[in-house]
């Protein structure tokens, strides 16, 4: 029987916000543990919890970049269950009344555009922090760090709309681009300011009914939700073909196994008695902020690319890589703006200047190269001053100091030879070096020409300039 | 409304609390006297009344994102009953809901 998935996906985000979603702790990750704490996150006694307005401010910029409709009205409540991370023993989120529902986001897939919808959008706080390490002394006890306790997220909760680990992936993927671009969240997934759990199910293709979801934890990374989904859809596939039927459960997925296993025990159903939380009034969303956050929305990735396409002629896979985050896309519209030539600037930041980047382990906005720079470095090769060849090793060491470009080549003496005077030098001097070669291509051998430039280039270090060395040489020795 | 015994040990699992026999049956009594005594209220028409989840009519209560300083350590983990290596020490779990 031929089956077909069906995925839906929780992404918790963590807000770019400098203090804690209700208290004035830092946010930030991996300080020494327990250093960012107080009364409010520890859920010590009388404490009140404070909602922070940029937690907010971001919360619904994310909603309208989502296509969401913001509910005007917003409550908290309280998510009661025990855990250790968690010190009140309830933690706040939001149920009935969320911050916004009924968006979506368009994703391809295969060449074919999909929309996803979004089910909802809430507000809510982090817990702490479990570590079970070996390295700790103790093997019966596990060890809690709540800085990260009470940091605000939002938890966006898809439709069923996946079909495919890879349409989940592109969802995650697009998703997060969004998040980039307006700057609700680094999406750092290593340090779990992004992170995802799936709910899939599997039914026989054709079918409308759901079959039994499993939830999928665990997963660290977009390759891993691919990884676990691709697993857990063929299990499920299997059991049901081998007679067997799928149990609702929680799965771990294990990245070096790439399986997922039950998280047995604990099977206690979830009752986490939610009601409205009493510490905090409810939130009435001013139609008017709404306005100044469309206002102030960046363009988004998706709007980006169109324009990219239209405005400056580039191809769709040239788009994609120029458009993969806001900070790039900027870099190459600033360079376009002193050096018009779109398609040269956009070879060159797709090639070069990403393989730079990637060997520096840098993103573009921490590199030292600037769009005046590499301008500079396109307009010294249009003048002839240096060939691609030795642009490039210019960039490298634009990446490395900062200095620029001008300044590399005359301190390298890299400009390139494009005097005749002077390349007549060397390519004498190669000639008698080299009588075999040059008495091959007078002898109709042509191929013999590209090893004397390659000579000829190689006795210039790679300065002369190779249009003109070509010229030149014919020039001697068709005498 | 009836409080039975599986719902006052559903409960109990819930808080963490372990009942004997006797508190169980106790409690499945008290439980079920205190939701009959509230019953009362419906026999009100509320039909035309807001749902009250505050008492004082209090809306978007905000404070700036500015950060504050935390507590010390030292502090913070003053009152643990149990702490080390900078943690709090809690018996061992496996997985976070």
């Amino acid at each position: 029987m031929a089956y077909e998935a069906v995925i839906g996906l929780e992404v918790h985000v963590q807000l770019a916000t400098k203090s804690k979603l209700f208290c004035g702790c830092r946010t930030e990750f991996a300080n020494a543990p327990n250093s960012q704490v107080c009364p409010v996150c520890l859920g010590l006694p009388g404490v009140l919890p404070v909602m922070n307005q940029e937690a907010l401010k971001l919360a619904l910029t994310a909603a309208t970049a989502l296509q969401c409709d913001v509910l005007p009205l917003n409550r908290f409540a309280r998510k009661n269950y025990f855990y250790p991370d968690l010190p009140k023993a309830y933690q706040i989120s939001q149920y009935d009344e969320p911050l916004a529902k009924s968006g979506y986001i368009d994703i391809l897939v295969n060449g074919q555009s999909r929309k996803i919808g979004i089910t909802r959008v809430h507000i809510e706080e982090d817990a702490g922090k479990l570590i079970h390490a070996e390295e700790f002394v103790d093997p019966d006890k596990s060890f809690v760090d709540y800085n990260r306790c009470g940091t605000p997220l939002i938890e966006i909760v898809s439709e069923p709309d996946m079909r495919t680990p890879e349409e989940a992936y592109e969802y995650l993927v697009v998703l997060k681009q969004i998040l980039e671009y307006t700057k609700i969240s680094d999406c750092n997934m290593e340090e779990g300011s992004l992170r995802c759990d799936a709910n899939v199910s599997v039914r026989p293709k054709g079918t409308t009914e759901l079959g039994t979801k499993a939830e999928v934890k665990n997963m660290n990374s977009f390759r891993g939700v691919r990884d676990a989904l691709t697993y857990e859809i063929k299990r499920q596939i299997d059991t049901l073909e081998e007679g067997g039927r799928i149990v609702q459960e929680t799965r771990l997925f294990d990245s070096r196994t790439k399986r997922t296993d039950s998280m047995r025990g604990k099977e206690e159903a979830h009752d986490y008695r939610y009601f409205p939380e009493p510490d905090l009034p409810p939130l009435e969303i001013d139609p008017e902020w709404l306005t100044a956050i469309r206002q102030k929305m960046p363009e988004l990735p998706q709007a980006k690319k169109l324009r990219f396409k239209q405005e400056y002629s580039l191809s769709d896979e040239e788009v994609t890589v120029l458009t993969q985050n806001r900070a790039l896309a900027d870099f190459f519209e600033k360079c376009t703006k002193s050096y018009p030539m779109a398609k040269i600037v956009g070879n060159w930041v797709k090639g070069e200047v990403l393989a730079n980047l990637s060997a520096n382990n840098q993103q573009i906005e921490d590199s030292r190269l600037t769009p005046a720079a590499l301008v500079s470095l396109l307009k010294l090769i249009d003048e002839g001053k240096i060939s691609g060849k030795i642009a490039k090793e210019v960039l490298t060491e634009i990446f490395a100091t900062g200095k620029s470009p001008e300044k590399i080549v005359e301190e390298k003496g890299m400009v390139q030879i494009s005097e005749e005077g002077a390349l007549t030098g060397i390519i004498e001097e190669v000639l008698a070096a080299n009588p075999q070669p040059v008495a091959e291509y007078r002898a109709g051998k042509t191929k013999a020409l590209g090893f004397l430039v390659g000579q000829i280039m190689k006795a210039s270090k790679g300065q002369a300039n190779p249009g003109i060395v070509n010229q030149l040489l014919r020039n001697k020795l068709e005498v | 409304m009836n409080i039975s015994r599986n719902k006052v040990e559903h409960l109990a699992a819930l808080a963490r609390l372990e009942l004997s026999d006797e508190e169980i049956e106790k409690f499945s009594h008290q439980l079920t006297d205190i939701l009959n005594y509230a019953e009362k209220i419906n026999q009100l028409d509320t039909g035309a009344v807001e749902p009250t989840a505050h008492a004082v009519p209090l809306k978007n209560v905000l404070r700036e994102d500015e950060v504050k300083p935390s507590l010390l350590r030292e502090t913070v983990l003053a009152n643990a009953p149990d702490a080390g290596e900078e943690y709090f020490k809690v018996p061992k779990v496996i997985y976070s809901s």
